[in-house]
């Protein structure tokens, strides 16, 4: 009787993945796949809080990805674990605040963590869909056998997009699977994995552009080391990496900063915060709801409010009108000018 | 079977189909889960969850400001 082999494949929503698993899928192998939130995962829904995505298809690449593969797939919140590999990344970040080395070693890592805790479950070994020269960080020639390494997955690690390229891996060696029917794909381009996805009638796959992980885009990095720096600690909450993803971010005082949103959509979802944050709103005009985060003392409400009303409709009005709601008081009412453009210093914007 | 219930209010995807998928680790077969969402986004990813994990979806509310998803749980 032949045993059939079965691997945990690292999912993260993307062709490489999705390629990885239909490979071993081929050689018989049974595949079931894991994904790790983070917090900093790009994913439709964070970007469908804005209006103007709301006639996108809402999905969830991972998901959708194992639906297409026909396997199993566990999300697992790493959120708190991931802090660790932000905040100390031994091998350091990538061009913005990205741990991308890191974060490969801590995911494989955990991998090998989810293999020995479901020993039941029969896993022999894990799949990836890494390729050599793929990310200047993370996946390198020299760094594929960190990972391995470092994850404590050693040998039982196979990427098969580019195993032909790497020394032969447990399951080779012991003939689960055929190195001859893995793949050399190395580089920047993404021309062989197309080809491979038109090969398997795999249409509709998240952008081969796209990354995965808002800790690679420049915005995003100096907003976060915008906000360690303005408390004095890197300890960050998820309302705070969350909050970094919304609005327009401005900061007149090192104190605190004006989270401001840019449609109705942000407005909306920075309502759930008004129970535990200051918020501001011009009321005499449209305008768009505003979240303070840090400490506003009462004598820079004015100038709070001020910047606010040169987001809304009344930015031209001699006065407006403008709510300030502090959690647990009354409404207070100003009556304020906008300030100009030339009075929103370059510099605030964050 | 036993009706259960999970607030993933004001959670934004993938956590409240995280929290639906360690609820469901604890309930039986046939047991009922009713989970409240404001994000939208469950609409899609957590019947795409449970297809393939082999649950099922008996329906959902929505209201405008909430989402109820009711999820039968699977072998």
């Amino acid at each position: 009787m032949t045993i059939k082999h079965k691997a945990i494949a690292l999912i993260s929503g993307g062709l490489d993945s999705l390629l990885a698993v239909r490979i071993m899928q081929e050689q018989g192998i049974e595949v079931e796949g894991i994904n790790f939130y983070t917090g900093f995962c790009v994913e439709g829904h964070t970007h469908a809080i804005r209006n103007h995505d709301k006639d996108k298809q809402k999905r969830n690449n991972a998901l959708w990805a194992a639906e297409q593969l026909g396997i199993k797939l566990h999300i697992v919140d790493v959120i708190e674990e991931y802090k660790d590999v932000l905040l100390n990344p031994k091998h350091g970040y990538g061009a913005n605040m990205n741990p991308c080395l890191d974060c490969k070693i801590f995911m494989v890592g955990k991998a090998v963590q989810w293999i020995q805790e479901n020993r039941k479950d029969g896993f022999d070994f894990i799949i990836t869909g890494e390729v050599i020269g793929q990310r200047p960080m993370s996946q390198r020639k020299k760094t594929m056998p960190i990972v391995a390494k470092e994850s404590g997955a050693e040998d039982i690690l196979v990427r098969p997009l580019c195993a032909k390229n790497l020394p032969a891996t447990k399951p080779e060696l012991e003939g689960w699977i055929d190195r001859d029917k893995m793949y050399d794909f190395s580089g920047r381009t993404r021309k062989p994995q197309m080809a491979l996805a038109a090969k398997y009638g795999f249409t509709d796959y998240a952008s081969p552009a796209g990354g995965c992980c808002f800790l690679t885009d420049k915005s995003y990095s100096d907003k976060l080391v915008d906000l360690w720096d303005a408390r004095g600690t890197r300890e960050y909450e998820m309302d705070d990496i969350m909050l970094l993803k919304v609005g327009r971010h401005i900061r007149p005082k090192s104190e605190f900063k004006l989270i401001i949103a840019r449609d109705a959509g942000e407005s909306k979802y920075l309502e759930g915060y008004r129970k535990q944050f200051v918020t501001i709103q011009v009321v005499s005009h449209n305008g768009p709801l505003t979240m303070v985060d840090g400490d506003i003392k009462p004598v820079d409400f004015e100038l709070a409010a001020g910047v606010v009303a040169r987001y809304g409709q009344g930015r031209d009005a001699k006065k407006v009108k403008v709510h300030i709601l502090v959690p647990g008081e009354d409404i207070k009412i100003m009556n304020i000018k906008p300030l100009s453009v030339e009075q929103v210093d370059e510099e605030w914007h964050v | 079977m036993s009706g259960y219930e999970l607030d993933a209010r004001r959670m934004l995807c993938p956590m409240p189909v995280i929290k639906t998928q360690n609820k469901v680790k604890e309930l039986a077969v046939g047991d009922i889960l009713s989970v409240i969402c404001t994000d939208p986004g469950v609409l899609s990813d957590i019947p795409a969850w449970a297809r393939i994990n082999g649950h099922t979806i008996l329906g959902h509310q929505d209201n405008g400001d909430e989402i109820t998803i009711i999820v039968m749980v699977g072998s």
